[in-house]
């Protein structure tokens, strides 16, 4: 568990230091092409960069939060899902999470955070609504082996810088797409806005590229491995691999659809949330698959 | 001279090791007493409950008089023992006299679908598993604390600062296995 804690430290690490060296490169090119000269554009970059790590770190779990439009509840509004948190959290020594519900039909659950003094877990009004008591236990089980092994601050700096990428190259494309409408427009006219255009034009295509770039980060750096280890873990808090099992087998035949699944935080669910569910995952989503298969996950608790 | 340096050097190692040593049991200890002052916290607020429970229950089935004072009974000798053993069997008896209650009040249907005895019910479920979990925190350091202070080199120290092995809270049924608490109802399906 140590040597799990250590890694997923070293890999906070490396992402922030290889978003802030592309942030940067970007800076540089913007600089270099737009203004002569990389070196302001170098230093606005990483300023932008470090900040923009620093808030992924220290209001990540907030983003993430919102993104998924879950709200906090309190002791008296879902006793159940508070006494079973707390319990989980004195099992495994460390203070109780913040406790959120996401208002969304599929059964599934997520934790954030950046430490076990700084977490939060929560889970769908599905998740409330199908499961009984040992099942939810397994599953509290599951994200509070994701605190204890920082797993959650890697997912939720990925969820954030990955999401920040998207946002960005989303608004590259789009201001392209306007200024070269208007270019359009006026062709013979002064060739000022052509020059925004194609810059803006490149940017939008770098980040383009960047996206299935920064897709294959999350898979590199949230390996798949660690949703198994995160069962077993949090079945030894727990005491009880059934509650788990039957957890994952009603997780797997929920018609429900996940309306706010998306690549960025897909990787920090309980089971990759998907839109079209009851078939066969999408290629995109297949691109972006960062769970193992449920079937292996239940067969393996089978035999622990 | 060489020889004086390589037994400073010994001897500076030997200091190092047991700082460190010393170090790691007051930790253990420490936790160990967290945790013991958790499954306080649970047991205190499952002595709050009992009186709830136990008023609520009168109302609907006044006459199983002789069940409420068991739970009472169990209940003050729990708040009075002491030692972790002690503690353990006043405990059981307290688990076993709230099962008597519960199942009694399985045969008053509208005991069972009022609102005030289904939140008591859920917060003497959450506390009966929360003492639970925190037992099995609790023993969990306790094996860690008790086997650093056994083996050797540690036991060294732990000697000479009088480090002294902790009672496992109710080491039968963790011997026995997982403890499952189930208070009925609320382990149903929705």
């Amino acid at each position: 568990m140590h040597e799990q804690i250590a890694a997923n430290k070293r890999k906070t690490v490396l992402l922030f230091v290889v978003a802030i060296a592309f942030t940067a490169l970007i800076g540089y090119a913007i600089g270099f092409l737009f203004f002569r000269g990389g070196v302001a554009g170098v230093v606005i970059a990483t300023v932008l960069a470090v900040v923009l790590s620093l808030g992924s770190y220290f209001a990540g779990d907030r983003i993430v939060l919102a993104s998924t439009g879950a709200r906090k509840v309190t002791a008296e509004q879902e006793p159940r899902l508070h006494n079973i948190v707390e319990g989980i959290a004195i099992a495994a020594g460390v203070p109780k999470p913040r406790v959120y519900v996401v208002p969304e039909q599929a059964p599934n659950a997520f934790a954030t955070g950046r430490d076990p003094q700084h977490s939060s877990i929560a889970v769908t009004q599905g998740l409330l609504d199908t499961m009984n008591r040992v099942e939810l236990e397994g599953v509290i089980g599951h994200e509070m082996s994701h605190v204890l092994d920082r797993d959650i601050l890697v997912g939720t700096v990925v969820a954030t810088v990955v999401g920040a990428a998207v946002l960005m190259s989303e608004f590259f494309m789009r201001s392209w797409f306007w200024s070269g409408g208007r270019m359009g427009g006026r062709r013979d006219g002064g060739d000022g806005g052509g020059i925004i255009t194609l810059v803006l034009f490149a940017v939008g295509i770098v980040l383009l590229i960047l996206a299935p770039l920064a897709g294959q980060l999350i898979k590199l750096s949230v390996s798949r491995n660690r949703e198994y280890l995160a069962d077993a873990q949090g079945v030894l808090l727990t005491r009880y691999p059934p509650g788990l099992i039957s957890a994952l087998e009603k997780i797997r035949d929920a018609p429900h659809a996940m309306r706010s699944a998306n690549n960025a935080t897909a990787h920090l669910w309980l089971e990759q949330p998907s839109r079209v569910p009851g078939q066969e995952t999408s290629t995109m989503e297949k691109l972006f698959s960062t769970h193992p298969p449920i079937e292996e996950r239940i067969q393996r608790l089978k035999e622990m | 001279m060489l020889a004086v340096w390589i037994v400073l050097g010994l001897v500076g190692l030997v200091l190092v090791y047991g700082v460190l040593t010393y170090n790691r049991l007051v930790r253990l200890r420490v936790r160990t007493e967290n945790a013991w002052s958790q499954i306080d916290v649970q047991l205190r607020r499952r002595y709050d409950l009992i009186p709830n429970l136990v008023e609520t229950v009168k109302g609907y089935a006044a006459h199983e008089r002789e069940l409420f004072e068991e739970v009472a009974r169990a209940r003050s000798a729990a708040i009075g023992a002491t030692g972790a053993a002690a503690q353990a069997s006043a405990e059981n008896a307290i688990t076993s006299g709230l099962r008597k209650l519960l199942a009694v009040a399985e045969n008053y249907p509208d005991l069972k679908a009022s609102a005030n005895f289904l939140a008591l019910q859920e917060e003497l479920t959450g506390t009966e598993s929360k003492i639970a979990y925190a037992r099995q925190y609790y023993n969990e350091q306790v094996r860690l604390l008790n086997t650093r202070i056994q083996s050797f080199p540690s036991s060294v120290i732990a000697t000479l600062f009088q480090f002294e092995r902790r009672e496992f809270f109710d080491i039968e049924d963790s011997a026995r296995g997982p403890v499952r608490v189930d208070l009925g109802s609320t382990t149903t399906e929705p």
